[in-house]
C-alpha cells in the first residue's frame, strides 16, 4: 500500500523581517536608499521553521503532532493543506485533503446559520450537491435547528462553533487535518466531536493529522505520535510513548532518572512513574492510581532515613507533600543495602494536566537533608471523560487543583 | 475511487492555474453569492443604492456640463451620454478597488484554507458586474424615456465595451490586491489612482472635444477610453475611432496578463505574508 502522505527532505524558512505583520512600500524604499548609500548588503535574518522532516504516512493512521509553541506544527499542516508552500523538499499527498486549521473560517455574521453551511462548507471543499445532501445531517449535528435561519450574529459563540464544527464533521475528505480546534467548547460537545472523528477515521480508513497541545486528545484519538522539536523530528512512534517521551522532555530528564544524588550515606539511584503492576509509564487517567518510586543505596548503616516527595503542577504549585509516614521502618535505622520506596497516589485525585515530582531523604528530627532532587521527573494525568469519575456528567473544563472524587450523602429530612 | 494526488514543492515556474480556478468554480459562485448577499442586507435601500449612485451623478454632471459648461454630445444628449459612461466608470472603479483591497479583506481565509487564490479579486468583479446589469437595465430605460434610439449594433458592441472594462478591471485589480498584501501602504493611494483614470477617460467628456492630437494618443492607452468608443457606437450611431479601440484592448490584455502574472508570483506567499 502506498503511504497517503509521503514527506521527503521538507523544509521551510522564514525571514525574520517577514515575522512583522507586513511590510510597508515606505520601508522598503527607505531600506534600499540605505542600501545605496552604505553599498552593504544586509543580511536578512532567516530561521527554519521545519527543516529535514521525512514522514511516511499510511491510509487510516491517525497521526497526533506534539511539540512545544515554535515546534513547527501548525506550519508542517500548512503546507500539506497548501496553504503556504516550503522552501526545500517535496510531499506526495493521495488522496483528498480536508483542512480544519480552525472551525468557522469564512463564517459571515451578516448570513444565516443555513446560508453560513453552504459558504463555509464550499470553502472547506465540499460540492454543493453534497452540502445539500449533508444539510440535514449537519443541522441535526450542530444542534441549532431553532436558529438556523437567523443571522449569525445572533448567535452565542457557543452555537457559532456548534454550527461550524457540525459543518467539518461532515467533510468527507480521505485526508483531514486538524489543529487544535477543540481547544474551544463544551466537554460534551468535544466528546461529541471525538467521537464522529474516530467513526470517521476507524470505519472509513481515513487518516487524521491532529494538532494539540491537550495530550489527552492526542491519545485518546491518535495511535500514532509525532514530536517536533525546532522544527525537526525528535521521535515517532506510538501515541502512549511518544507523550510519555514529551512529557519527561518538558523536565529534561530520561524516562527514569538514574544515579542522581550521593553521598556518604545514601545514593539516589532511580526514580519511576509506575502503574499499578510496576509498569513505567508517564501518562495516566484520572481513574488509575499511579506509583511513585525511588531505589535507593544505603551505605552507612545505623541512620533513620525518611523519605518524601513533592508534588507540583504546571503552575509550580505545590499539590501536596508525602512522607514515609505509614511504614514500619518510619522510625527505624536503615541497614545497609538497596531499596525501593513507592507511595500509591490514589485514583481519582488529581486532576489533568503535567506534574512534576521532587524526592529527598531526609531526617527533620535531626534536621538532616541527605539529597532533595527538585522536579526530577513528569508525569501526565488526563480525562477519558468517563461518567464514573469525579467530573460525573458535567461537561467542560472541570476546576479545581486536585480532583477527588468524594462520597457524598443526600437525605430527605422534610416534605 | 478517483484518487486525488496533490505534489507539494517549492514554487518554480509560473502557469496561470486556469485549470485549477475551474475545479473550484463553485467556490467562484459562494464567494460572489455572499458578497452580494451581504452589501444588499448591510444596506437600508438595497438594490436602490446602487442605482441610485449613478443616478445622482447623473444629475449632477448633467447640470454642470450641459446647462452651465455645455459640452457638445451631439448627436447624443448628454445626460444619456454621461450616464452610459457613468455606470461603465462605476463597474470599473468598484471592480478595481473592490479587488485591490479584497486580499488583505479575506487574509483570515487565505491563512486558513487554500483554495485558488485568484477567485477572490475574481468575486470582487463579478459582484460589481452584478450592480452593473441592475444599472444597465435601467439606463436601457432612461434610453427609452429620453427617445433615445439605439443601433443593432448593440447586440456586439455593448457586451465588446463590458468585456474589455471586465478584463482590464481584473488585471489591474489583481495587481493591487497583489501589491497591497506585499505592501500595505500602497491602498492609500488607489482611490487617487483611479480617481487620475476617471479624468483620462472619456465617462463625463467626449475625447473628440479634445483639441490636442498628442493627448489623444496618450489617453488611448487608458482601456476605459477604447471601451467607451465601443460602448457609444450604438448610441451616436458615429464610426468608432479604431486607434482608442487597438490601443485599448492592447493595454487590456497587457494588464490582464501582467495582473495575473504577478499575482500568481507573490500568491504562494500571501499567507506567510498577510
Amino acid at each position: 500500500m502506498q503511504p497517503a502522505i509521503e514527506i521527503k527532505n521538507l523544509g521551510k524558512q522564514y525571514k525574520l523581517a517577514n515575522a512583522e505583520p507586513y511590510i510597508s512600500l515606505r520601508d522598503v524604499l527607505a531600506g534600499s536608499l540605505k542600501r545605496l548609500t552604505r553599498s552593504k548588503q544586509s543580511e536578512d535574518q532567516k530561521f527554519w521553521a521545519l527543516k529535514d522532516i521525512d514522514l511516511d504516512i499510511m491510509p487510516g493512521e491517525r497521526i497526533g503532532i506534539i511539540g512545544r509553541n515554535g515546534a513547527g506544527k501548525s506550519t508542517l499542516l500548512k503546507i500539506i493543506s497548501k496553504i503556504t508552500p516550503p522552501t526545500t523538499g517535496h510531499a506526495t499527498i493521495r488522496g483528498r485533503v480536508g483542512s480544519l486549521l480552525e472551525v468557522g473560517t469564512g463564517f459571515h455574521p451578516e448570513l444565516t446559520g443555513r446560508e453560513n453551511i453552504f459558504l463555509n462548507g464550499s470553502i472547506l471543499g465540499l460540492k454543493r450537491v453534497e452540502i445539500s445532501r449533508q444539510l440535514d445531517a449537519i443541522i441535526d449535528f450542530s444542534g441549532v435547528e431553532k436558529f438556523i435561519d437567523t443571522p449569525l450574529k445572533h448567535y452565542s459563540s457557543g452555537m457559532q462553533l456548534r454550527l461550524a464544527f457540525a459543518v467539518a464533521a461532515h467533510l468527507e475528505p480521505e485526508i483531514l487535518l486538524i489543529d487544535e480546534v477543540l481547544a474551544v467548547g463544551d466537554i460534551e460537545f468535544q466528546k461529541k466531536c471525538i467521537g464522529k472523528m474516530e467513526e470517521v477515521s476507524k470505519q472509513h480508513g481515513r487518516t487524521i493529522l491532529f494538532v494539540s497541545h491537550n495530550m489527552s486528545y492526542i491519545s485518546g484519538l491518535c495511535n500514532k505520535a509525532i514530536l517536533l522539536n525546532n522544527g525537526s523530528i525528535l521521535k515517532t512512534g506510538s501515541a502512549t510513548e511518544v507523550i510519555n517521551n514529551y512529557v519527561t522532555g518538558i523536565t529534561n530528564t530520561e524516562n527514569s532518572a538514574e544515579g542522581i544524588s550521593e553521598n556518604k550515606v545514601v545514593s539516589l539511584t532511580n526514580v519511576r512513574i509506575v502503574d499499578a503492576s510496576g509498569n513505567s509509564k508517564q501518562n495516566f487517567s484520572t481513574e488509575e492510581k499511579l506509583g511513585v518510586e525511588m531505589q535507593y543505596r544505603v551505605k552507612e548503616a545505623g541512620h533513620v532515613l525518611w523519605l518524601g516527595y513533592n508534588i507540583h503542577n504546571k503552575e509550580g504549585i505545590n499539590i501536596f507533600d508525602t512522607h514515609s509516614v505509614k511504614t514500619p521502618q518510619y522510625n527505624e535505622p536503615h541497614d545497609i543495602g538497596t531499596y525501593k520506596a513507592i507511595a500509591w497516589i490514589p485514583a481519582n485525585l488529581l486532576n489533568t494536566g503535567i506534574y512534576f515530582i521532587s524526592c529527598a531523604v531526609f531526617n527533620h528530627q535531626k534536621t538532616v537533608i541527605y539529597f532533595h532532587e527538585k522536579d526530577i521527573i513528569a508525569f501526565n494525568v488526563f480525562d477519558t471523560f468517563n461518567s464514573e469519575s469525579a467530573r460525573g456528567n458535567s461537561p467542560g473544563e472541570f476546576p479545581g487543583i486536585i480532583r477527588p472524587l468524594l462520597d457524598w450523602e443526600i437525605k430527605k429530612t422534610d416534605q | 475511487m478517483e484518487k486525488f494526488i496533490t505534489h507539494i514543492h517549492p514554487p518554480k515556474g509560473f502557469s496561470p492555474g486556469f485549470k485549477e480556478l475551474w475545479q473550484y468554480r463553485e467556490l467562484f459562485y459562494f464567494f460572489t453569492w455572499r458578497d452580494i448577499k451581504v452589501k444588499y442586507k448591510q444596506t437600508v435601500l438595497g438594490i436602490l443604492w446602487a442605482l441610485l449612485q449613478p443616478l445622482g451623478m447623473m444629475v449632477i454632471f448633467t447640470f454642470l456640463f450641459s446647462k452651465t459648461w455645455p459640452i457638445n454630445t451631439d448627436p447624443v444628449q448628454y445626460p444619456v451620454f454621461v450616464l452610459s459612461g457613468l455606470i461603465l466608470w462605476n463597474l470599473f472603479n468598484t471592480s478595481v478597488s473592490q479587488a485591490g483591497e479584497s486580499m488583505i479583506l479575506n487574509a483570515n481565509i487565505i491563512k486558513k484554507i487554500y483554495f485558488p487564490r485568484l477567485i477572490i479579486p475574481g468575486s470582487s468583479v463579478l459582484v460589481a458586474l452584478f450592480d452593473f446589469i441592475m444599472c444597465f437595465f435601467v439606463f436601457l430605460l432612461f434610453c427609452l424615456l429620453k427617445h433615445q434610439p439605439l443601433q443593432w449594433t448593440a447586440i456586439l458592441l455593448f457586451p465588446a465595451g463590458l468585456l474589455m472594462v471586465i478584463v482590464s478591471a481584473f488585471g489591474m485589480g489583481t495587481f493591487l490586491a497583489a501589491l497591497n498584501v506585499k505592501y500595505r501602504d500602497f491602498r492609500y493611494t488607489v482611490p487617487f489612482l483611479l480617481q487620475v483614470i476617471f479624468f483620462a477617460s472619456q465617462v463625463i467628456y467626449p475625447l473628440r472635444s479634445i483639441k490636442q492630437e498628442w493627448l489623444k494618443y496618450i489617453l488611448s492607452l487608458n482601456p476605459m477610453n477604447g471601451a467607451l468608443e465601443l460602448f457609444r457606437v450604438p448610441l451616436t450611431g458615429n464610426a468608432p475611432d479604431m486607434i482608442l479601440v487597438w490601443t485599448g484592448l492592447a493595454a487590456t490584455l497587457l494588464l490582464f496578463c501582467l495582473g495575473i502574472f504577478f499575482f500568481r508570483k507573490t500568491e504562494a506567499y500571501f499567507a506567510d505574508i498577510s
